[in-house]
């Protein structure tokens, strides 16, 4: 008998707006000490699931409108809360994506992990405390007796992740729910609380509902997949099976359209590219193979990634040499000393015109800072930046303006970069008005309809406000406004980090489309290897404010020479499964 | 806004006490006639709400009363929201020194006792009301009544507009300084737009949601300090009315004339209400994600 079931479960969220079919009839199972990973993208209802299973979704707005879940016989849907209580965090725990915010800040690390066997179970303090520092050891916190006594603050985001899997653990659950626990983690934290949640399954006989949008994660974790689109499952099956000979279009489609490090493709396929919808006029929708699928693939994987020609042959539109930004913290008030963080420390970098340098680090390497410092959104300490042999570090801001028109940003969170009190028209026209652009308002309004439609927007966009669009859409926005300067620079600053693969590819087309259509320099930052070796010609590793590696994007792909960059290759989940 | 239920109640109200009040108030009888044969007179035709302690029209006296109260809540309030936000705004957006320079005459203003500030200015101010009469009804030739009524409550508009700020510009510079952070401020920066402009055209309206809120109810606070500036005898000056002057005035009768206190009571709460839930509406107005839904 399965340990957990889920019989055609449907959750719909009854809005204003109207009602959301968030899981609309959803069935699968997990076996005692099975790990299996629900897939989708933002909004396929895979969270919403997980939640369901606990009862942790607010009702109203969330109603589960039928179906059962069954969890050890017992049916927990129609359990009372008291009754559920006694369930959660003691047969079934949960994990959540953020461990920043999942820690109580003001309660000592130990107290933390003893609070469930507590309170599910009548032992005495001391016992308690020693089961916990025995977990603590197990999910590999080193020094637990002593570390035990810290708050979170003084953990660092994977060891606090860490903390999250002891507190979930150490009552002995049966199932463990993982809401994308590592989808904030570093690759190289990623790999090693993975390795935890293996280790621990085998240990603990635990079964694992691990949710994610990473198919690599998956491929690497899961026992058995269950991929989710829309609400519905889509495909479900043994990892290897799934992976290997996926059989529903939108899986296809999905596997494909992540840049991985062994391809070589010039544009990606997306899944647009095998899957079509057919929306019925009552709204339901049928998904089926796209006709030309497989021509498409083949054109695609045809069309190498070539060579830009000679580096020496083409001109350097940026030079910079031992830059340094310095951050002041901590100090002042009660004369606590001065800390000084070397956010980047020495860096030396070129890039030719018309081609891509990659920035690739993890979290708190300096990268960003580096690519703010560029366009002298950052003071920095010393060292020069030249642009077309302009030095920039010695400009005033009001000098700088001139440089603006020539440099651009796209920021990570397409949500945070545009002001939502702006309709599109606005944003856009803005640009053109301060570099004065354009001589009246007609011509500009010209411009931005084939902005728009250079991004693969339409003009019937222009009056909407940036809340009506979806992530991948306002990323696009973002993308025209700096266009709409002309620039001949981009930094592209983890500017589809925060996307959907499906929606991560169709930006990376635009990028190169853009790239090649105008011959734009970009710079682009990012803590995904896959994606650099995807966009980039050169690429700069970095860690610490320094730069680890420096060269030829295929070869240091293929052949990397420092530790550093062979650590962070080696992290990125299950490439076998996927290649 | 024309879903939020309250919020067009509460909008209703105010404009048929406006009507009231401004437009109403000129039909009525002279609020400051005096009847002692007639004081304490039940609600009669003549008189709809009866007459006070002096015999005077009681409707009359409230309508004027809150032509008075309500002109003290907004221009005091339009005085503090402007200076706030600008000040607020500059402080927050500027940073460091200036910040700390600003925010310490901030601290500097709010700890000296708010009416004693009050009463200060409005004492300056009020040296000038006699200059004021005669130059305006020496120019503009207006009558002499109205422009002394006139300048006897201005200066404690302005007495109260001009410190009502403080509070406020706080609010408006923790959101500007949150503001500042985001990204669409940095891509501004990016895309070389002045100081000016991403100060003006980017934060400031993106922080007058809450500033709208918070000045709705700050509108009640005013009337509340012209209430207690006038039992102080430094507001409104007899035989002039407020609606604080008029529960003042009634409280005194609690006992045997209780509608003295409850129908000024009455006009002064329900406008307060529907100032309450019109911010809440003009705020979910002012939200663009809101007004869309």
């Amino acid at each position: 008998m399965s340990l957990l079931k889920i019989k055609n479960l449907k959750t719909y969220f009854h809005t204003r707006g109207g009602t959301n079919r968030a899981v609309d009839d959803i069935s699968f199972s997990i076996d005692k000490g099975e790990i299996v990973g629900v897939v989708g993208e933002s909004g396929s209802g895979k969270s919403v699931t997980c939640h369901t299973v606990l009862g942790l979704l607010p009702q109203p707005p969330a109603k589960v409108e039928g179906g059962t879940v069954t969890f050890d016989g017992k049916e927990l849907l129609d359990l009372s809360q008291p009754l559920l209580r006694a369930i959660r965090g003691k047969r079934i725990s949960m994990i959540f994506q953020d461990p920043m915010s999942c820690l109580n800040p003001y309660l000592r690390i130990l107290d933390q992990i003893t609070e469930p066997i507590l309170i599910h179970e009548n032992v005495s303090r001391e016992t308690a405390e020693a089961r916990a520092i025995e977990m603590m050891k197990k999910v590999g916190i080193r020094d637990a007796e002593a570390r035990a006594h810290s708050y979170p603050h003084q953990f660092s985001g994977g060891m606090r992740q860490r903390v999250m899997i002891a507190m979930a653990l150490v009552t002995k659950p049966d199932l463990l729910l993982a809401d994308e626990p590592t989808t904030a983690l570093d690759v190289t934290v990623q790999s090693r609380i993975l390795k935890i949640l293996r280790d621990l399954k085998d240990d603990l006989g635990v079964a694992v509902l691990f949710v994610t949008h990473d198919l690599g994660v998956v491929a690497e974790l899961a026992d058995r997949v269950v991929v989710m689109y829309r609400g519905k499952i889509v495909e479900q099956g043994n990892t290897q099976d799934l992976f290997k000979n996926p059989s529903h279009p939108y899986v296809k489609g999905l596997l494909a359209c992540r840049p991985t490090l062994e391809t070589q493709y010039k544009i990606l396929p997306t899944v647009e590219d095998f899957l079509q919808t057919k929306i019925e006029e009552d709204g339901s929708y049928t998904l089926s193979d796209h006709p030309n699928a497989e021509d498409r693939l083949a054109k695609l994987t045809s069309e190498v990634k070539s060579e830009k020609g000679e580096k020496s042959t083409l001109t350097s539109l940026l030079h910079v040499s031992a830059l340094k930004v310095h951050f002041h913290s901590g100090g002042g008030f009660l004369g606590s000393p001065h800390k000084i963080v070397k956010a980047v420390d020495g860096i030396d970098l070129q890039i030719t015109r018309g081609r891509t340098l990659g920035l690739v680090g993890e979290s708190g390497c300096g990268k960003t800072t580096l690519g703010r410092a560029i366009l002298r959104l950052q003071e920095t300490k010393s060292g020069s930046i030249l642009y077309d042999k302009n030095e920039l570090t010695k400009l005033s801001q009001a000098e700088m303006l001139p440089f603006r028109k020539h440099m651009q940003i796209i920021f990570q969170d397409p949500y945070a970069s545009l002001n939502p009190r702006q309709t599109i028209e606005q944003a856009l026209t803005e640009p053109m008005l301060v570099h004065k652009i354009g001589i009246n308002q007609s011509e500009r309004r010209d411009r931005i309809v084939s902005l728009l439609e250079e991004v693969g927007l339409g003009a019937e966009f222009l009056l909407r406000y940036p809340h009506e669009f979806s992530g991948g859409q306002r990323q696009r926005i973002s993308v025209a406004r700096a266009l709409a300067v002309e620039p001949e620079f981009i930094v592209c600053d983890e500017c589809v980090s925060a996307m959907d693969v499906s929606v991560q590819a169709q930006v990376l087309n635009l990028l190169r489309q853009l790239q090649q259509r105008r011959n734009l320099t970009y710079l682009f930052i990012s803590h995904d290897l896959s994606v650099v070796k995807f966009m980039s010609d050169d690429m700069i590793v970095m860690k610490n404010g320094k730069v680890m590696e420096n060269g030829n994007a295929d070869t240091i792909y293929k052949n990397p020479q420092s530790e550093y960059t062979r650590e962070l290759l080696d992290a990125i989940p299950s490439s076998s499964l996927l290649g | 806004m024309a879903k939020n239920k309250f919020a067009m109640g509460g909008l209703w109200v105010i404009v048929v006490m406006f009507s009231l009040c401004f437009i109403c108030a000129w039909f009525c009888t002279d609020p400051n006639q005096v009847n002692l044969s007639n004081k304490f007179a039940p609600s009669s035709v003549e008189h709809w709400f009866g007459t006070d302690a002096l015999g005077r029209d009681l409707f009359a006296r409230i309508l004027y009363g809150g032509q008075v109260s309500i002109l003290v809540g907004l221009i005091a309030t339009s005085v503090s929201v402007a200076i706030g936000i600008v000040y607020g705004a500059v402080s927050g957006f500027a940073g460091g020194r200036t910040d700390a320079i600003m925010m310490r005459i901030v601290d500097t203003l709010l700890a000296i006792p708010f009416l004693v500030l009050v009463i200060v200015l409005q004492a300056t101010l009020s040296d000038w009301s006699g200059d004021a009469t005669r130059w305006i009804v020496g120019n503009f030739n207006w009558d002499k009544e109205f422009t002394d009524r006139l300048t006897n409550v201005v200066p404690l508009f302005f007495a109260l507009g001009l410190l009502g700020w403080l509070t406020l510009s706080r609010i408006v510079r923790a959101q500007v300084m949150s503001i500042k952070e985001r990204e669409f401020v940095e891509a501004a920066v990016a895309l070389g737009y002045s100081k000016g402009r991403i100060l003006f055209r980017h934060i400031i309206p993106n922080v007058l949601g809450p500033t709208v809120v918070y000045s709705t109810l700050t509108v009640p606070g005013f009337i509340m300090y012209e209430a207690i500036l006038s039992f102080l005898g430094l507001g409104v000056e007899s035989p002039n009315s407020s609606w604080g002057v008029l529960i003042k005035e009634g409280a005194n009768f609690l006992e045997t004339e209780v509608q003295l206190l409850l129908l000024p009571g009455i006009f002064f709460s329900l406008t307060l209400f529907s100032l309450n839930f019109l911010g809440d509406g003009l705020r979910d107005a002012l939200d663009v994600k809101a007004a869309k839904d």
